[in-house]
C-alpha cells in the first residue's frame, strides 16, 4: 500500500496532493532559508495566522455577491491581503514603537487569529448551508483536491521558486549583514518586505495541504535541518528545498496510504524524523561528530600526558591513561614503558623543551599563540626554526626504562 | 438585564475570562520585558498533545489528569528547545518554531488515530475553547451568590482559574524584587546573588500553569493573545514596572468584559440571531486596545520620554 503510494499508483487525489505537496515542501524549504538565515523563523507565524480572517472576508463578499464561497482562488487572494496587513501591522509595531519583533509576531499573531475565528463564527451563524471546508484551511484538508486547486498550488510553488532565484543575492547579503546591505546601497527594508512576501506566498499556497497553523513548520525545519549540512548559503538553500520536497512527497504518500493520517501532521513529524536524524548524524555539526570529536581529543589529551609522565620517570595512576597506552603498545601492564613507547616519550619531551623556548622567545610570538599542550610543533614552526631551537637546548636524551 | 438572567448566563463566563486574562497577562508583563513573549504562544500549542496522551492514558476527560498531561507536554517542550538550541546550535526562535509545530502535529495525529468522537475533544475546542457554556445552571439571581447549594454548582474552573491567578499574583508579589532587577539586569541580578537561572525557569513554569489553567477553560487564543496584548499596551503607557502592570491587568479586564459583551450581545444588537465566540473577540479587543495604544500611548517611541514620540 505504501508502496503503491509512493509510485503514484494510488489514483487520481493522491497523486494530484503528492505533486502538490512535493512542490509546497520545495518552495517552502526553500523560502524558509532566507527567513531562518535572517533570524526571523517566527515572523512566518504570524503571517500563517494572520490568513484566517482573509479567508473568512473573502468567503463572505463572495456569498454575498451570490458566487460560491469555497472558490479558492478567492479564498487565497483573500488570505494573501489579510497575511499581507499582518505583515505591515508587524512592521509598523517594531518600527514605530518600542515593542521587540518577539511581542509584535505574538500581538499580530493572537489577534488576527482571534478575529478569524470570530469571523468563522459569524459564518456558522450566517446560516449559509456552503461553510463547511473552511475550518480544513486551519490544519489542511486533501480530500477531494480539485485538478484547479493542484493546479494553482503547483504554478505558485513555482513560481515562488523562480522569484527566490532571481532575488536570491540580495537577500543573502540582508541576511547575513543587513548593516554592510545597507551600506552598499540595498534597500534593506525593501528586500526584507520582498522576503516576506515570498514567505506570505507560500503560506497561502500551503493553506490547502498542510493548513495554517502547520505551514509554518514547512518554512523553518527544512532550513534547520540543511544547515547541519553545509556551511555555503547556496547548497543550503538547494538542500533546505529538497529536504522540504522529500517530506512533502513522503508525507503525502504516507497519508494516502491509510486512513486518519493527515496529510499536514504526517508532513510535518516527516520533516521532523528528517531533521532528527541531521542533528544526531551530520558531519561536523552533528551531536554524533561533536561527541567521537570530543572523544579524539579526550584520547590525545590523555596520551600525551601519559608519555610526558613516562619521560619523567614518574607513574602513571589514571586508568584511562594507562588502557589507552597500553592499546598503544607504548606501556606493558606492570607500566613500564616499551621501547616504541620510549621512543615517543623522549620526543614528547623534546617537543615541549622545544615549546618551552619558542614561548619565552619574543620573537616566536605569533608560533607561541598557538601553544596547547597538543600541537605538534612540526606544524607550527619550518625545519630550520626547530633546527635552531635543537642547538639551544643541545641533543636529545634516553628516556631509561 | 435582570439579575435571573445574568447571573447564570454571564456571570461565570465573565468572571472566567477576566481571571484567565489577569492570569496571562501578570506573567507576560515580564516575558515581554525579557523578550521571551513567544513562550506563550509555543505553550499553548503544545498543551494539545499532553491534553491527548492524557486522554489516551485514563480514557477519561477529567481535569487533572488534563492539566497535568498539559503541564508535562509544556516541561518536555521547554527541555527540547533547551536541548536544539544549544545541541545543534540553531537560534532559540527557530528551535521554538521546530518543537512546537511538531508537537502540536504529533497531538494531531493521535487525536485522528483515537476514537473521540463520544468524548468532547477535538483541535477546535482546544483553540477556541468554550467560555460561553461555563454557565451556572444552578444560580437563579444575585441572592444565589450568598446560597451555599447554588455557589456548589458553580463551573469547577472558575475555582480553578481563581485559584492559579492568586498563586500566580503570589509569586509575582513574592519575587517582586528579584524578577524586577533580573528582567531589567541579569548581569548585576547574579552579582547581587540572585540565581537568575533558577529564577527565568520559575517564571516560565509560572507562565506554563497559568497558561494551562486559562486554557481548560478559554482555548489557547486567549492565552496566546493575554500573554503579550495587555503587557505590550501597558508598555506604551509608562516606563515604570509597577504602573506598566496595573495598566496591563486593566487593559486584560477591559478586554476579557467589552469582548465578551460584545460577541455575546453586540450580534443582538445587529440584529443577527446568534453570538459569536468569546474567546476570538476577547482577543480582537485586546488587540484594539494595543492598537489605540501604539498610535496615542504616551511612551510608545523607543526613546521612551513622553513628548519625544
Amino acid at each position: 500500500m505504501l508502496w503503491d503510494a509512493l509510485t503514484l499508483q494510488l489514483g487520481y487525489n493522491a497523486t494530484l496532493v503528492a505533486i502538490g505537496a512535493t512542490l509546497l515542501g520545495f518552495a517552502a524549504g526553500v523560502t524558509g532559508t532566507f527567513l531562518f538565515l535572517r533570524k526571523r523563523a517566527l515572523v512566518s507565524d504570524a503571517i500563517s495566522h494572520a490568513t484566517l480572517p482573509g479567508v473568512c472576508i473573502a468567503f463572505m463578499v463572495m456569498v454575498a455577491l451570490g458566487g460560491d464561497g469555497r472558490n479558492l482562488p478567492g479564498l487565497l487572494a483573500g488570505s494573501a491581503l489579510s497575511a499581507w496587513v499582518g505583515l505591515l501591522c508587524i512592521n509598523g509595531l517594531t518600527r514605530r514603537t518600542r515593542l521587540a519583533e518577539d511581542a509584535a509576531i505574538g500581538a499580530v499573531l493572537s489577534v488576527f487569529f482571534g478575529f478569524g475565528v470570530v469571523l468563522l463564527t459569524v459564518i456558522q451563524t450566517m446560516g449559509v448551508g456552503r461553510q463547511a471546508g473552511l475550518e480544513g484551511f486551519l490544519l489542511g484538508s486533501t480530500a477531494g483536491m480539485l485538478f484547479s486547486d493542484a493546479l494553482i498550488i503547483a504554478v505558485g510553488g513555482a513560481a515562488t521558486v523562480l522569484l527566490v532565484m532571481i532575488l536570491r543575492r540580495p537577500m543573502l547579503t540582508v541576511a547575513f549583514d543587513a548593516e554592510y546591505a545597507a551600506a552598499t546601497g540595498l534597500p534593506v527594508h525593501r528586500v526584507d518586505l520582498a522576503m516576506m512576501g515570498l514567505v506570505m506566498a507560500v503560506t497561502v499556497i500551503g493553506l490547502k495541504i498542510v493548513g495554517l497553523i502547520l505551514i509554518v513548520a514547512l518554512l523553518i525545519i527544512p532550513p534547520v535541518t540543511a544547515r547541519f549540512w553545509s556551511d555555503r548559503a547556496d547548497r543550503v538553500v538547494l538542500l533546505s528545498g529538497l529536504v522540504g520536497g522529500l517530506a512533502g512527497y513522503l508525507g503525502a504518500a504516507v497519508s494516502a496510504s491509510a486512513p486518519n493520517l493527515p496529510t499536514g501532521p504526517i508532513i510535518v513529524l516527516i520533516s521532523f524524523a528528517l531533521f532528527a536524524l541531521s542533528l544526531l548524524l551530520a558531519p561536523a555539526r552533528g551531536v554524533l561528530a561533536a561527541v567521537l570529536r570530543h572523544r579524539r581529543f579526550q584520547r590525545r589529551v590523555h596520551v600525551r600526558q601519559g608519555l610526558l609522565a613516562l619521560a619523567q620517570g614518574q607513574e602513571v595512576y589514571e586508568p584511562y591513561t594507562r588502557r589507552l597506552l597500553r592499546q598503544a603498545g607504548l606501556m606493558r601492564a606492570d607500566g613500564v614503558a616499551t621501547d616504541a613507547g620510549r621512543a615517543r616519550a623522549a620526543k614528547a619531551l623534546r617537543d615541549e623543551r622545544r615549546w618551552g623556548l619558542v614561548r619565552a622567545d619574543q620573537m616566536h610570538e605569533a608560533a607561541a599563540a598557538q601553544y596547547d599542550g597538543l600541537r605538534d610543533i612540526e606544524t607550527v614552526l619550518t625545519r630550520d626554526q626547530i633546527d635552531e631551537i635543537d642547538r639551544r637546548i643541545g641533543p636529545p636524551h634516553e628516556v631509561r626504562a | 438585564m435582570s439579575g435571573e438572567e445574568f447571573v447564570p448566563l454571564s456571570l461565570t463566563p465573565l468572571l472566567i475570562g477576566v481571571c484567565a486574562a489577569v492570569a496571562c497577562a501578570l506573567p507576560g508583563n515580564f516575558l515581554l520585558l525579557r523578550r521571551q513573549a513567544l513562550i506563550g504562544d509555543a505553550i499553548s500549542h503544545v498543551v494539545l498533545p499532553g491534553i491527548v496522551v492524557a486522554f489516551l492514558l485514563t480514557g477519561v476527560i477529567s481535569t487533572w489528569p488534563m492539566m497535568l498531561g498539559a503541564a508535562g507536554a509544556a516541561a518536555v517542550a521547554v527541555i527540547l528547545i533547551e536541548a536544539i538550541r544549544r545541541l545543534g546550535r540553531i537560534e532559540p526562535g527557530a528551535a521554538m518554531g521546530v518543537v512546537f509545530t511538531t508537537m502540536f502535529a504529533a497531538g494531531v495525529l493521535l487525536l485522528e488515530q483515537t476514537d473521540t468522537s463520544s468524548v468532547h475533544l477535538d483541535v477546535e475546542h482546544a483553540l477556541y475553547g468554550n467560555l460561553e457554556s461555563l454557565i451556572w445552571l444552578d444560580a437563579t439571581g444575585w441572592a444565589s451568590l450568598l446560597d451555599p447549594e447554588a455557589l456548589a454548582g458553580l463551573p469547577p474552573e472558575l475555582p480553578r482559574i481563581a485559584v492559579t491567578l492568586l498563586a500566580v499574583g503570589l509569586f509575582i508579589w513574592l519575587f517582586w524584587r528579584p524578577l524586577k532587577i533580573s528582567t531589567f539586569d541579569e548581569g548585576f541580578a547574579r552579582t547581587i546573588g540572585i540565581r537568575t537561572g533558577a529564577l527565568g525557569l520559575a517564571l516560565v513554569l509560572v507562565a506554563a500553569i497559568s497558561a494551562v489553567a486559562a486554557f481548560d477553560a478559554v482555548g489557547s487564543i486567549i492565552v496566546i493573545a493575554m500573554f503579550i496584548c495587555p503587557p505590550a499596551a501597558a508598555r506604551m503607557m509608562t516606563n515604570r514596572l509597577e504602573s506598566q502592570i496595573g495598566w496591563s491587568v486593566l487593559f486584560a479586564v477591559l478586554s476579557a468584559v467589552i469582548g465578551y459583551v460584545l460577541a455575546g450581545y453586540g450580534p443582538l444588537w445587529l440584529g443577527w440571531a446568534d453570538a459569536v465566540s468569546a474567546a476570538g473577540m476577547i482577543a480582537t479587543v485586546s488587540g484594539v486596545i494595543l492598537a489605540l495604544a501604539a498610535a496615542f500611548g504616551p511612551c510608545r517611541a523607543r526613546a521612551g520620554a513622553p513628548g519625544t514620540g
